[in-house]
């Protein structure tokens, strides 16, 4: 029973993971690009839902769909803003330009006098909700994460099955080049996979706050979300929700049964050993170019 | 304008180009050696940092600027170092002797980490660094019988074979003399046929390969090197601070040495210093600043932060060269001056090219 239970844990921190992996490898398949800011669009992701609750008094479901839909927006405009002039620069320029994203957004929300600094709880309608199952003890916030990113999931899939604008992604993920000669407008498709980003983002921040709280400093649950999508290889929709499940369960595990400590590199360990062992992750495509 | 006559092979190989280059290095060392008699103690422990800063940012610049591959838990190398440095000099081993074990344990560390660095490349190298940085903190900080655990660990003074070096100015001058070997050292490899792999192994991969350069063992090499001079700023980083604790060897800290060699400038040696220059003097800029600023801004904890970052992202932006391609551009301009074309260091635009295929 214990063992479900811990399971159980594992599977809703998981899914945390598995929706920030979201967010990386959406914009790694796009542009090929690695956002270290994935954290932190969470973390503002998370205030923003905290402004909309509580500062504009929007009622639950207003306040979760604007919400969304300003992140979108701020994803797009950040896309615009300051990724779209280095299009086409060496990896890594990206990568530290990200970075510095994260560090201009914490510092910026740390910034506001007296909520920056603070610990501030979401209200949300579920809070304190306890299901009890036979033995077991089911939280109605690891229910909801649970549930919400299935249906994420599916609403993605459909997306980058079925509609247009996700089968022209899936090409500009291939060559970009030559999706750009096949009429696909590749900037333009850059800057909504940002904004499908900063909203999936968005989503893991308001599902998370009410476990951890908000604060300017829970966007470094972010790092632990590469992990999960390297496990899951980082190219795939579906890797990165199974990898974050990895690595939810593997740490809730190993807080358990194994010394203290472990619990905290145990996804760093898993992803080492993913590294050595399948470099290419338990879905990744495997590429290779003749020369 | 120079123009530089070459009538002798030797020429191509000199470490100073030409008698300009002799004179203002010359003057550099001259006024690195008055320092302590010209700086009050405040300025020289600052300029001791820099120094320490630039020896890690050689090691970090041939890993991430000439050879092309990123490590984002470089500060892990610098714990390695400043550990080992703190423990064996705390049981009674001599400076350098210690130093030298710090360096090779690094460099040790290193090759293994480089190990999945041959079979994977790009972002994943990276995220197997931040992992190990990860890692090796949590290491320092459970490994209490050798390490003190978060409570951190007291360095004794170095100690160079009886000769007990208890004075800052002395300090100065140990971390001014392992600088100097290391710039030069760097210089020297990257001259020779490795330091020449490196290179084209950062440009492109295949084509090394194809000029029968092995992959494997020069990526092995490059990562080794790198950490042992990490290790070995390391062993000074501890020595200055007298007291070290897993913290300081966090991923923040792999950030800013990350932060040092882009804003330096990738690929070029003076960056590394011009890095450390700016990472040491901008906390400095900042406070001075404070006063002007009002008080809700120039009080707020997150100002250090957002600075950082405002400042990196200009960085990419604008100067992807970083201080030295500044640098570079104002002496271009000067040295053809009426004549400068303002696109002159123009990038080309292009798309992405795919890093997935192999």
């Amino acid at each position: 029973m214990q063992f479900i239970q811990l399971v159980i844990g594992g599977i809703s921190q998981g899914c945390i993971y598995g929706l920030i992996a979201l967010g990386f490898v959406l914009i790694y398949k796009a542009t090929e690009t690695v956002s270290f800011a994935q954290g932190e669009l969470m973390m503002l992701g998370a205030f923003c839902g905290l402004a909309a609750m509580t500062f504009l008094g929007f009622p639950f479901w207003l306040a979760i769909l604007s919400t969304i839909a300003a992140m979108a927006v701020f994803g797009v405009l950040l896309e615009r803003i300051v990724i779209r002039p280095i299009l086409g620069q060496p990896q890594f320029s990206i990568v530290m330009l990200t970075i510095g994203i994260g560090y201009v957004a914490r510092g910026l929300i740390t910034m506001i006098p007296g909520i920056g600094t603070e610990t501030h709880a979401l209200p949300v309608p579920y809070k304190d909700m306890v299901f009890n199952a036979g033995e077991l003890v089911l939280n109605a916030e690891q229910l909801v994460i649970i549930g919400a990113t299935a249906t994420l999931c599916l609403l993605l899939f459909a997306v980058f099955r079925y509609s247009k604008i996700g089968i022209a992604m899936q090409a500009s993920s291939q060559n970009q080049l030559a999706a750009y000669y096949m009429g696909i407008p590749v900037k333009r498709l850059n800057g909504v996979v940002w904004g499908l980003a900063a909203a999936v983002a968005a989503v893991a921040g308001l599902l998370l706050s009410p476990i951890t709280f908000v604060h300017a400093n829970m966007g470094f649950i972010g790092l632990k979300a590469f992990p999960a999508a390297v496990v899951g290889g980082f190219g795939s929709l579906p890797g990165a929700i199974v990898g974050g499940l990895v690595i939810g369960i593997v740490e809730s595990l190993s807080g358990f049964y194994l010394p203290e400590g472990i619990k905290d590199v145990a996804a760093y360990v898993v992803v080492l050993v993913m590294l050595m062992v399948k470099p290419n992750g338990l879905f990744g495509e495997r590429l290779r170019k003749k020369v | 304008m120079r123009f530089i006559f070459k009538t002798d092979y030797g020429q191509d190989v000199k470490l100073a180009k030409h008698g300009g280059q002799v004179f203002w290095y010359g003057l550099l060392m001259v006024l690195l050696l008055a320092a302590p008699w010209l700086f009050a103690e405040y300025w020289l422990a600052q300029l001791t940092f820099v120094l320490i800063y630039s020896i890690v940012g050689l090691g970090l610049m041939l890993l991430a600027g000439f050879t092309g591959l990123f490590s984002i838990g470089h500060a892990a190398f610098l714990g390695v170092g400043a550990y080992t440095q703190a423990v064996f000099v705390n049981m009674g081993v001599p400076f350098p002797i210690a130093l030298l074990l710090a360096g090779t344990l690094s460099a040790a560390v290193g090759v293994i980490v480089g190990l999945p660095a041959l079979r994977v490349k790009g972002i994943y190298l990276g995220i197997a660094t931040l992992s190990f940085g990860f890692i090796v903190v949590e290491v320092l900080a459970r490994w209490e019988s050798v390490t003190g655990g978060n409570s951190g660990i007291h360095v004794k003074k170095p100690d160079l074979f009886g000769l007990k070096v208890d004075s800052a100015e002395g300090f100065y001058f140990l971390c001014l003399v392992i600088a100097v070997l290391a710039t030069l050292g760097i210089l020297n490899l990257l001259r020779s046929p490795t330091g020449r792999a490196f290179v084209a192994i950062r440009d492109s991969e295949i084509s090394a390969q194809s000029m029968g350069i092995h992959l494997a063992r020069y990526k092995t090499l490059s990562f080794s090197i790198s950490a042992a001079l990490a290790g070995i700023g390391g062993a000074l980083y501890a020595h200055k601070l007298t007291f070290i604790s897993p913290d300081q060897f966090d991923i923040l800290q792999s950030i800013d040495l990350l932060l040092m060699v882009v804003i330096g400038g990738l690929g070029s040696v003076h960056g590394a210093f011009l890095g450390a220059i700016f990472l040491i003097s901008m906390p400095q800029l900042i406070s001075l600043t404070k006063d002007y600023l009002p008080a809700a801004v120039g009080q707020a904890p997150g100002l250090q932060g957002l600075v950082y970052g405002a400042v990196l992202i200009a960085f990419v932006l604008f100067e992807p060269l970083g201080l030295y391609g500044r640098w570079l551009k104002v002496r271009t301009y000067l040295q053809l001056f009426p004549f400068y074309r303002r696109g002159l260091f123009k990038r080309q635009k292009s798309f992405t090219k795919s890093d997935r295929l192999k």
